[in-house]
């Protein structure tokens, strides 16, 4: 019997039949076959059908008159949507948590990292990818910084939501020219955007680092419109950049990082010679931006604002892409009609 | 002894269903399994494939085959099909190519039935793009709820398909009572749902997917409720000898059941007499 389960070969028969073919087939070997019998009616004999159902007759469960079949397929399904509901690692700790085992943060930071690096204008992978990044190291070192200043402890005590309501956006169109309110509300018309698109914070599982997160994710605009840096790629990296040196947010860093690889070189060219370096400049000797009450300040004068907070303006993005397409176009004119006096000559 | 009787008739008169795992006021059930699939209309053929592997397409495919509709070719009356809950219009769409193609039929009517718009215009617009029964006399598309059916007349189908969508109903009972009453004698309910799996090993294998399906659904489109809300309805709707019997109790004869795949779905029949 232990020689043929050592001695496992296949042995080629030929057919001695046909002449047209001779074909070479595999007859499988006896001992294979035997074995293979031999273990499935082992196994049947001890956990078959049968053999369960004979088992559960000598326990008295099989034809037990006593057995509440209803509740027994009820606490079956309770059981089982326990288990469904029972799967992730704490209770939520807010509104919209979704806790998750570090080897599912792992997967989200990978999945979205590759996401946002090939479709950065899909905004939920960007925001994905900023709560994977939002390690609490990071979180913690802004708390410090909100809880040493008084605006900033200010802000965790009170927790203003940003929404159009809240700001009252309409209210904004009739405040002085000069003003931060009046100058934050042209610019969501110029970019038709509205203060309501921010998403709210699921990863994060401290309840106080998800406010601070959310409160970093909706100040972004107010950041655009003090700067006057318009939504276009450019103008996000210039602010991400920003916020990297003021904040240390690790997925803005990161995007200032990798993002410019993906543009144009003349892009690049002015990202690395003017944005970048203003960026890094700006964010590095103001004052931290986390901690400014953006809802209390909409009626303080713009130059006023900044000068407070130690920022200077860089040279106007809008502008300088408008040149630039204004001397395509006047190159394109000239050689258009040299052209044409060339055909005509 | 006043008061008990009070807080009694309290509790009846909010008379509570599940969503989900959730206990909810039943008439807040058809809202939220509206927004559930308000939420996935557009991405629900992703999310059908995500959950079943792409299985679904073949279980999809043997319902019609088994059904094998389609006005045979001697006959001169057009046969009047439903589908309940199909928005999407994938079983729709296909008994009328089943019926073209196997028998010539291009004249049996098709109502395309769903209680969620969002679904409705997904169904639509997938007929717009396919070239197909977009605008075509023999399809409606309608605005429906499963468990009344208003603008149905009674006795009016010769066949009533579901597919993955009666669990989603409030009343399970009232839309096989409403299946009945819609239906000509003679006619068929055909429902393809989920059910008990028959196979342990197969068990074991479904409940560690569905336990790992919600994160994948959050991370990959964002909507943690809606595939936790879908695992779970999918737990609680009955196993195939209590549908069957669901069936046979809103007067349906011969019913019968076929298990596909060990049991993770069920086919459904019953016959109104």
């Amino acid at each position: 019997m232990l020689r043929m389960f050592n001695t496992v070969t296949l042995k080629t028969v030929s057919c001695r039949s046909s002449n047209a073919m001779r074909m070479n087939f595999v007859q499988p070997n006896r001992g294979i076959v035997l074995a293979a019998a031999v273990t499935a009616t082992l196994v049947d004999l001890i956990g078959g059908r049968q053999a369960t159902m004979a088992n559960a007759m000598e326990r008295g469960e099989l034809h037990n008159k006593n057995v509440d079949y209803e509740t027994e397929k009820e606490e079956r399904m309770q059981r089982r949507i326990n288990s469904l509901k029972n799967t992730r690692p704490m209770t939520p700790n807010y509104e919209g948590h979704i806790p998750l085992y570090t080897t599912e943060k792992a997967l989200l930071f990978a999945i979205s990292g590759l996401r946002s690096f090939f479709h950065p204008e899909n905004g939920l992978n960007i925001v994905q990818l900023g709560e994977a990044t939002a390690w609490p190291i990071f979180l913690e070192s802004m708390k410090r910084t909100m809880l040493s200043d008084p605006t900033g402890r200010r802000i965790l005590r009170e927790r203003p939501n940003v929404t159009t309501q809240q700001l009252e956006m309409d209210h904004l169109a009739e405040y002085p020219k000069g003003s931060f309110g009046y100058q934050f509300y042209t610019w969501c018309k110029r970019e038709n955007v509205s203060p309501d698109t921010r998403a709210p914070v699921s990863y994060i599982d401290d309840p106080l680092h998800a406010y601070i997160f959310k409160r970093y994710r909706q100040c972004h605009d107010f950041y655009h419109a003090l700067n006057d840096m318009p939504i276009v790629i450019e103008g996000e990296i210039t602010v991400k950049a920003l916020e990297a040196a003021n904040m240390g947010v690790p997925m803005a860093t990161l995007g200032a990082i990798l993002a410019p690889l993906r543009l144009k070189p003349v892009q690049r060219k002015r990202l690395y010679d003017i944005y970048l370096p203003w960026a890094i400049r700006t964010g590095l000797t103001c004052k931290p931006l986390i901690n400014v009450y953006w809802e209390e300040v909409l009626s303080m004068d713009c130059n006023d604002l900044r000068k407070e907070l130690g920022i200077v303006l860089p040279p106007d993005l809008r502008n300088v892409r408008a040149e630039r397409k204004e001397k395509i176009r006047e190159l394109n004119l000239k050689y258009k009609k040299l052209k044409e006096e060339s055909t005509n000559l | 002894m006043i008061k008990s009787s009070f807080s009694k008739q309290a509790l009846r008169m909010v008379s509570t269903t599940h969503f989900g795992s959730k206990t909810v006021p039943v008439d807040q059930k058809a809202k939220l399994v509206g927004h559930v699939f308000s939420s996935v209309a557009s991405k629900y053929d992703l999310m059908n494939d995500i959950m079943s592997l792409g299985i679904h397409r073949l279980w999809k495919d043997h319902f019609i085959n088994k059904l094998d509709p389609g006005m045979r070719p001697g006959s001169n009356e057009p046969l009047n099909f439903l589908d309940v809950a199909g928005g999407s219009g994938d079983i729709a769409f296909g008994i009328l190519d089943y019926a073209k193609t196997k028998f010539g039929d291009i004249q049996s009517t098709m109502d395309v039935v769903d209680i969620n718009p969002d679904m409705l215009k997904e169904g639509e617009r997938r007929a717009l793009d396919q070239g197909r029964y977009f605008e075509d006399p023999r399809v409606r598309f309608m605005v429906q709820d499963g468990e009344n059916l208003d603008s149905i007349e009674s006795n009016s189908k010769d066949v009533y398909t579901v597919s993955f969508g009666i669990r989603n109903f409030t009343n399970i009972q009232r839309g096989l009572e409403t299946a009945h009453r819609v239906l000509k004698p003679g006619g068929i309910f055909y429902c393809l749902e989920f059910s008990k799996i028959e196979n342990p090993l197969m068990d074991m294998a479904y409940q560690q997917w569905a336990k790992a399906l919600p994160v994948f659904g959050s991370i990959v489109a964002n909507d943690y409720d809606s595939y936790q809300y879908l695992v779970e309805s999918i737990e609680r709707f009955p196993d195939q000898e209590t549908f069957k019997s669901m069936i046979q109790d809103a007067g349906f004869q011969a019913a019968g059941y076929e298990s596909l795949t060990s049991g993770i779905c069920a086919i459904h029949w019953g016959i109104k007499v």
